[in-house]
């Protein structure tokens, strides 16, 4: 079911009509996670008689973080040990992360690249193997050792398509945001609903399920962004991300892990266009304003982290650790040198090899992030001529790509140790809830076809769950009512107070979503480790901060919509909130810098392996409104060297 | 204003079944004024410059504006998308044309069979999904 236009115009117009669906298997979002979640569950579904539905706040064809494309799959194993990928995630991630879901990923991942390619994405094949597709053994071209380049543009509608055909339309809500799970009544700590909202008719969802994947993708826009204006749109991950997948899972009780990783890639100034190709396929190389290339002139802080900084490839914060010191010290800007990378490519080629590196090189940007493809073209940038500049983000939090923050759940039955498996791969430690893509915390490095394989692995476990479960019912005693006053209580705000005022936007009585966004961005950039600080904070700048956030949340209740649009922007930033909350006192909690160069805690400014080889694992009560926060012991299950 | 939609080649999608960029926008942005039967981007601030809208308006009504607290005026990233490829036409600040074709898909859209000549379901215990049974999994 699809809906574009909308036939709600006004607020508060009048009550909205309730929408009560029940199904034993429910995916929360339309990204890789769930269109794979999709392609899996079908055929067990139709075995065992299963219903399930699907829900996604946009269209599935353009949603989730691939909506515009990708130029390259990052994680496709090929001829490689899933053992190998182990050893590279761990590194980059400082050393604490599930072996056991990461290998789980690398020993399904090809089988869905397979299927991508089946289905009609271009992938690159080496001279003399085009035609023969990856199945058959035809060889990828690799821009590095795990990663195959792609004809991308139309990766996620591909994708889509194939888990619309799979799920069948009846079963497809587009333009429905669920806001907040619901926990059974009768049986301790198992969800038993989700309730959202359309954004284009005046309707209320109440979805009852056996079992249900919330696989939302991460955060963006928690911190205040390097460009705050129209350029605040050019988010490196998408802006529409926003840390609901978390916080729906933690505000049930789930169990959370690693919420202190974050991600800061250095990208392409303010296009925050892909450098991967740069660096690994066309072998380019960064350096500062005085041309000196940072990794090697300051490669010695490298030793200060072993083993992470000794690595072949060093683990991606310690790379921003050595670009930060250039800035902080006045050498910027830093550059990326694409004229003398190209210039040497191009001295074994003819005029035609040339052409097509260049096209390759632009290709890049336009399948994955055209916004970086109109900065050059505004300013003039023709990579063969001038290098570009590079610039750490914001931080973004995420668990499938080069982060690992997330939920904590349970490993695969057949080799995961005990205490990571309680009978339901990627189910949460709430019954019911599965999670998968940026959900799935300690594990990144998934990728775009991680995600798709990972939601397949939590589609079978569901099925099987609700085998398990088959007489379940759920039981919710608030009114479906009071429900949807809950969820719409910003129109009833706005329309009660708005005409107090001359204009509608500045009201003592109320605060726009807008504001509210500003807000959190600006408490967290400066007290939590934004760029403003260069990433640096303390545990009294972030006992203030949360002072600041208590603030916040109290003002979230006065939240003002005056459509349907500005609903759903209501409840993104209050999803914002809870995910910035659960980021800070993570960090707070673990007393050391683990991740310099993605954020540095003034206060212990060391790694501290003795101490912090461990996941902070938190847990929001929901009865006494409390976090409890905890040390959970690591455990390397592949040896790394 | 990131994604911002031409007066005069915009028709609301009149005597279709759906306003093609309100449909496809990731983000909710575009949206169509009754009145005029005009879209517009009601949120530039929110626009990742995806170029969803840009690609599937049937009227080529829809271009993007570089962010303008980032990017100098003047250049302009202009795609054509087609059944199996797209071209784009990049224009630079200083009049300089480039143009790129790049495919798309290999297949037609709406073709994909996602289920033909895959295995029947095997044992919901184990830990393969449906399209590997028969094999063996590597483990730890």
């Amino acid at each position: 079911m699809s809906l574009e236009r909308e036939s709600c115009t006004s607020s508060f117009c009048e009550d909205p009509q309730i929408v009560e669906i029940d199904t034993d298997i429910l995916l929360v979002g339309g990204g890789m996670a769930n269109c794979g979640a999709a392609y899996e569950v079908m055929p067990w579904a139709k075995k065992y008689g299963l219903k399930v539905t699907l829900v996604d706040k946009a269209a599935m064809d353009r949603s989730g973080a691939v909506a515009q494309g990708l130029s390259a799959i990052n994680t496709y194993l090929g001829e490689q040990d899933p053992a190998d990928y182990v050893k590279m995630v761990a590194n980059d991630l400082m050393g604490i992360v599930r072996d056991d879901l990461i290998y789980d990923v690398g020993r399904h991942v090809d089988d869905s690249v397979h299927l991508f390619e089946k289905w009609g994405l271009p992938v690159w094949k080496q001279p003399g193997d085009e035609g023969k597709l990856l199945e058959q053994g035809g060889k990828p071209v690799r821009s590095g050792k795990w990663q195959i380049m792609i004809n991308g543009e139309s990766y996620k509608v591909i994708v889509a398509e194939a888990a619309k055909k799979a799920l069948g339309d009846d079963n497809i809500y587009e333009r429905v945001f669920i806001v907040k799970l619901l926990l059974d009544e009768k049986e301790d700590n198992r969800v038993a609903a989700a309730v959202g909202f359309s954004t284009r008719e005046n309707k209320v969802y109440i979805i009852r399920a056996n079992a249900m994947l919330v696989a939302c993708g991460g955060a963006v826009n928690i911190f205040r962004p390097r460009s705050v204006a129209e350029g605040m749109g050019r988010a490196w991950y998408p802006v529409w991300n926003a840390g609901s997948t978390y916080t729906m899972a933690a505000q049930v009780g789930a169990e959370l892990t690693m919420m202190e990783n974050r991600f800061v890639p250095a990208r392409f100034k303010d296009g925050y266009g892909p450098v991967g190709a740069w660096f690994l396929l066309f072998k380019a190389k960064a350096t500062n304003a005085a041309g000196e290339n940072y990794m090697i002139k300051n490669a010695d802080m490298l030793k200060e982290y072993p083993p992470y900084g000794l690595a072949a490839v060093p683990a991606t914060c310690l790379r921003n650790h050595l670009m930060l010191k250039e800035m902080k010290e006045g050498r910027g800007p830093i550059f990326m040198d694409t004229a003398t990378a190209l210039a040497e490519l191009s001295k074994t080629m003819d005029e035609k090899q040339i052409k097509h590196l260049e096209a390759e090189a632009w290709e890049d940007f336009l399948d994955m992030c055209v916004g970086q493809a109109g900065l050059w073209a505004g300013m003039n940038i023709q990579p063969e001529e001038v290098g570009s500049e590079l610039m750490p983000t914001e931080p973004y939090m995420l668990g499938s790509h080069s982060g690992c923050c997330g939920i904590w759940v349970s490993g695969p039955d057949d080799f995961a140790p005990a205490e990571w498996q309680w009978g339901y791969n990627r189910m949460t430690t709430v019954k019911g809830l599965f999670t998968a893509g940026d959900g799935v915390g300690a594990s990144g490095h998934k990728f775009s076809s991680g995600s798709h394989a990972e939601g397949r692995i939590a589609a079978k476990a569901m099925v099987k769950f609700c085998l398990d479960n088959k007489d379940f019912k759920a039981t919710i005693s608030k009114s479906a009512k009071d429900l949807a006053a809950e969820i719409q209580k910003p129109f009833k705000t706005f329309e009660q107070f708005k005409n107090v005022t001359t204009d509608d936007y500045v009201n003592p009585n109320y605060i726009r979503p807008k504001m509210l966004m500003y807000r959190l961005n600006k408490i967290m950039d400066e007290y939590v480790a934004g760029t403003s600080t260069y990433y640096i904070t303390s545990a009294k700048l972030m006992n203030r901060a949360l002072e600041l956030l208590t603030w916040l949340k109290e003002d979230s209740e006065k939240m003002a919509a005056k459509d349907l649009h500005e609903l759903m922007r209501c409840w993104e930033n209050y999803h914002r909130i809870w995910t910035a909350e659960a980021h800070l006192r993570h960090i707070l909690f673990r007393e050391e810098t683990r991740y310099p160069g993605f954020f540095y805690r003034s206060d212990f400014p060391q790694l501290d392996e003795t101490n912090w080889k461990c996941f902070v694992n938190s847990k929001y009560n929901p009865k006494t409104n409390t976090w409890e926060m905890k040390k959970v012991p690591h455990k390397d299950l592949v040896p790394k060297g | 204003m990131p994604s911002c939609v031409n007066v005069d080649k915009c028709d609301g999608c009149k005597g279709k079944d759906k306003t093609a960029c309100q449909y496809i926008c990731p983000n909710d942005l575009m949206k169509l004024d009754m009145n005029m039967m005009k879209a517009w981007n009601q949120e530039p601030e929110g626009c990742w410059e995806c170029y969803s809208c840009v690609k599937i308006c049937p009227q080529s009504a829809i271009e993007v504006r570089a962010y303008a607290d980032i990017v100098p005026l003047g250049g302009s990233v202009v795609p054509l998308r087609g059944s199996d490829s797209i071209m784009w036409t990049v224009k630079f600040r200083n009049g300089k044309l480039k143009r790129f074709k790049f495919p798309i898909r290999t297949t037609a859209e709406g073709s994909i069979k996602p289920y033909e000549g895959m295995p029947e379901v095997g044992d919901i215990k184990d830990q393969l999904l449906f399209t590997e049974a028969g094999k063996t999994l590597k483990k730890l």
